[in-house]
């Protein structure tokens, strides 16, 4: 039998405008030949430009904004879709192919109910009736696990939560009874409790529902619970492509092998040591509101040392870093750093105290002035807690470059010419120019793919070797908190509800939190999900 | 990337009268208010434009007249982007009733439509260059303001604005190191639609007899000064009306063409 979708040489071009130089015209996908057979699920698998979304999205003969499909042919149930007209284009899309995007938030009108939204497509092809369409819709919100299929579809968007509404996108997805469904990183932005359950909605639902699909992510732990084949992109060009199950457990290519055993980082918990910062019975709210999003929150934090604070969104992990640094005034309770108790507020705190306690965030491009240098960026601080200037300023800023391991020729450069890990290593720069004894990572690594991610981890506890500076390390990431934590703390609505040396709090017995938190992490193993799934099921049923 | 036909023509025209109003004194064939001819001459090998209701040179009146509008435009413009937009970044910065306090200002300045709040303060003051300049750029910097701090604001959320506070930098650099420099291309933009509005604004007061005083020039004074002759059929009030629209015309071509740049960049690179 011929498979459902073929793609085979596929080329697709785009023109980049960088500003200040002439047009060029770009490779983004090269080459690249696969297939779908109905009823399976590929995995498209791949770090940010690796063109695993262009791929996906050329299934429905689309390119994003100057976007080219220039070569080869994407066989759609035998028929090549590249260069259909417009009106076939029309009733391909949303009749054979539908689409599942990454941020549902984005993606549902907020001024329609959802049951509109979801059964829009099959009314508008003429697919079915409204009732029959209707009837559907509330079938598949039963069978992805939404809460009172019945009425869930009278809610408006942002009436449900992120995981609901990520479910509500695949009913919308599914409705329309397609062949293929291209589902574009459909957990990325949720939480890893989240995750788990939508994980299995989906899993459940594709299987029951028959439908091929296309299942485009970076986490290869994540692909690896619903693929049947995995095709490895890099640079817009094939790595490696076959058998889930070939792919992670003997992958031939070194960069799978390195995309499998990422964040092997073996740690070792460092012996107690007096803190460098304590929080002790920590209370804050936002202004003009009457919730404390941190309840009585106690920490301390070994000098030299990495504490990792972990916990979903909303959890007051970064709320926590706020209170550190003084943006967030604490209204009850008090914070010791280095020996000195805090100012509650920014201005009440010296010099001194704001050199020694530096922050990395997020997201390094919006860290980082775009109008400032490299040089200018890590000089600054020098300038200012130091009063460096000239060719003494200059040397040192090398030096941090080196540290850092950039070297020579980055100091003029601006953030833009600069690759995500490099950016968040300037930022990295900035903050040891200020010679800190505490640096509180904001989920530094959260916005990086894998391998870079994993780099600033080792460069984080080279500096720590080298420098004896502490990490306040905040992030949702578990296998991050395994490769750099000597003290964890697990935070839960506003609390710590657990906390304790690495080796402490990852071993049972779990409070029913951290319990749920770890064992929703996805592991790069076969049918974990499966037997996560299972042993819950087990759980709830003895209780 | 190619500049494109319509900013070439609009630097050019720009480029043109900027050059007219700075070398006025060399370019004009006949001094500013000297009267040649008879009333009302069609344009002519000696008056090529013509002459006006008392027979002076209307091209001689009309260089020396946009030197005069240029500069009042110019320097109203400089006077309420510098107040406008310091004042905006400030109240981003500071928030809270610093911001509370500007921002209900200039709401109080903006409800009272701009051309009678200059009518009544122009009719009890003593009308010079110096007061016209000033009520202008006071009036203006409201708008300048208002842009200024909404642009600011998306900046200041900005984590490397959170990261110099965090270093403990004053107001000072954060207003004029860290958001200046990104909130430049905007302003810029912005700037020439303000100076064609100040050109607009300086014409029109001239025309209703409260801006510049006779015997000085300037295009809306010629206007005002010639208006009768349309009864008869003459053109001599369409030549600075046109010279007001062509300049107006050209700026914003340029205008445009630096405000596409910008947002395309943003839209890029955010370099």
């Amino acid at each position: 039998m011929a498979d459902l979708l073929d793609i085979r040489n596929l080329r697709i071009e785009a023109t980049s405008y960088p500003p200040g130089e002439k047009p060029r015209d770009g490779v983004l996908v090269d080459d690249v030949s696969v297939s779908v057979a109905k009823g399976k699920v590929l995995g498209l698998i791949g770090e940010s430009g690796a063109g695993k979304s262009t791929i996906g999205l050329s299934a429905m003969a689309y390119g994003r904004g100057g976007v080219r499909l220039t070569g080869g042919e994407i066989l759609l149930n035998g028929r090549n879709i590249r260069g259909l007209g417009a009106a076939g284009l029309r009733a391909l899309r949303g009749r054979e192919v539908t689409y599942v995007a990454q941020s549902a938030a984005a993606a549902f009108n907020p001024a329609k109910r959802l049951l509109e939204q979801v059964i829009e497509t099959s009314l508008s092809h003429g697919i079915m009736g409204r009732d029959e369409a209707e009837k559907r819709a509330v079938m598949l919100f039963g069978k992805l696990g939404l809460p009172n299929p019945e009425t869930f579809g009278n809610r408006y968007p942002h009436q449900v939560s992120g995981g609901q509404l990520q479910r509500a996108m695949t009913a919308m997805a599914l409705c329309p009874k397609p062949d293929l469904v291209i589902f574009d990183e459909p957990t990325t932005a949720l939480d890893v409790t989240t995750q788990i359950d939508v994980l299995a909605a989906i899993k459940e639902a594709i299987r029951d529902t028959g439908v091929a699909a296309l299942y485009i992510t970076h986490d290869l732990a994540v692909v690896a619970q619903v693929a049947d084949d995995i095709l490895v992109l890099r640079h817009g060009k094939k790595v490696e492509y076959g058998p889930v199950g070939q792919i992670i457990n003997a992958p031939q290519e070194a960069y799978t092998q390195a995309l499998v055993s990422v964040r092997s980082i073996d740690h070792e918990e460092k012996a107690e040591a007096p803190p460098v910062l304590s929080v002790q019975n920590v209370t804050a709210r936002y202004r003009g509101t009457n919730f404390d999003v941190l309840k009585n929150v106690t920490v301390d934090l070994p000098a030299g040392q990495t504490l990792a604070v972990v916990g979903e969104s909303g959890s007051g992990k970064s709320t926590l870093a706020r209170a550190i640094t003084g943006l967030l005034p604490v209204s009850q309770g008090r914070i010791t750093f280095a020996g000195r108790e805090l100012g509650r507020e920014l201005k009440d705190r010296s010099r001194d105290d704001l050199r020694e306690l530096q922050m990395i965030y997020q997201m390094a491009d919006v860290a980082m002035n775009p109008r400032q240098t490299v040089g200018t960026i890590i000089g600054r601080p020098l300038e200012f807690y130091f009063g460096l200037g000239g060719e003494e300023k200059r040397r040192r800023v090398q030096d941090l470059l080196d540290q850092i391991e950039m070297g020579k020729g980055f100091a003029d450069r601006y953030p833009a010419e600069l690759s995500g890990g490099q950016k968040q290593r300037v930022c990295i720069a900035r903050a040891l120019a200020a010679k800190p004894k505490l640096i509180i990572c904001d989920e530094v690594t959260s916005a990086l793919d894998p391998l870079v991610a994993d780099g600033i981890l080792k460069l984080l506890l080279n500096l720590q070797a080298q420098e004896g500076v502490a990490y306040l390390f905040i992030t949702h990431d578990l296998a991050t908190v395994r490769a750099i934590a000597d003290r964890i703390a697990v935070m839960y609505r506003g609390q710590v509800v657990r906390y304790g040396g690495k080796t402490d709090v990852l071993t049972p017995p779990f409070d029913d939190y951290t319990d749920l938190l770890l064992s929703s992490v996805p592991e790069m193993e076969l049918g974990w999900l499966e037997d996560v799934l299972a042993r819950r099921r087990m759980e709830s049923a003895g209780n | 990337m190619r500049m494109p036909l319509s900013a070439i023509i609009g630097l050019v025209l720009t480029g043109g009268f900027l050059f007219c109003a700075v070398f006025a004194q060399f370019i004009a064939p006949h001094p500013v208010d000297a009267v040649l001819g008879g009333v009302w001459e069609p344009p002519s090998a000696t008056f090529w434009l013509g002459t006006d209701t008392i027979g002076r040179d209307i091209l001689s009146r009309m260089i020396y007249g946009g030197q005069i509008t240029i500069f009042v435009a110019l320097a109203a413009s400089c006077l309420s982007f510098g107040l406008g937009s310091f004042l905006g970044f400030l109240a981003a910065v500071r928030g809270g009733w610093v911001d509370q306090a500007l921002s209900r200002t200039v709401d109080l300045v903006m409800a009272i439509p701009s051309l009678i709040v200059a009518l009544v303060v122009l009719s009890v003051l003593p009308i010079n260059l110096t007061v016209l300049i000033l009520v202008m750029g006071l009036l203006d910097s409201t708008r300048v303001f208002r842009l200024s701090r909404a642009v600011a604001m998306d900046i200041v959320v900005m984590d490397y604005v959170e990261a110099a506070k965090l270093r403990g930098e004053g107001q000072s650099w954060i207003i004029f190191r860290e958001i200046l420099p990104n909130a430049l291309s905007p302003l810029v933009a912005e700037f020439g639609l303000r100076f064609i509005f100040a050109v607009l604004f300086i014409s029109t007061l001239s025309f209703l007899g409260l801006g510049i005083q006779p015997p000085l020039a300037d295009w809306g004074g010629m206007v005002k000064e010639n208006k009768d002759g349309l009864i008869y059929g003459k053109a001599a009030a369409l030549m600075p009306a046109l010279a007001i629209a062509l300049l107006a015309i050209s700026v914003n071509l340029v205008a445009d063409w630096i405000l596409s740049r910008t947002t395309s960049l943003k839209g890029g690179r955010g370099g």
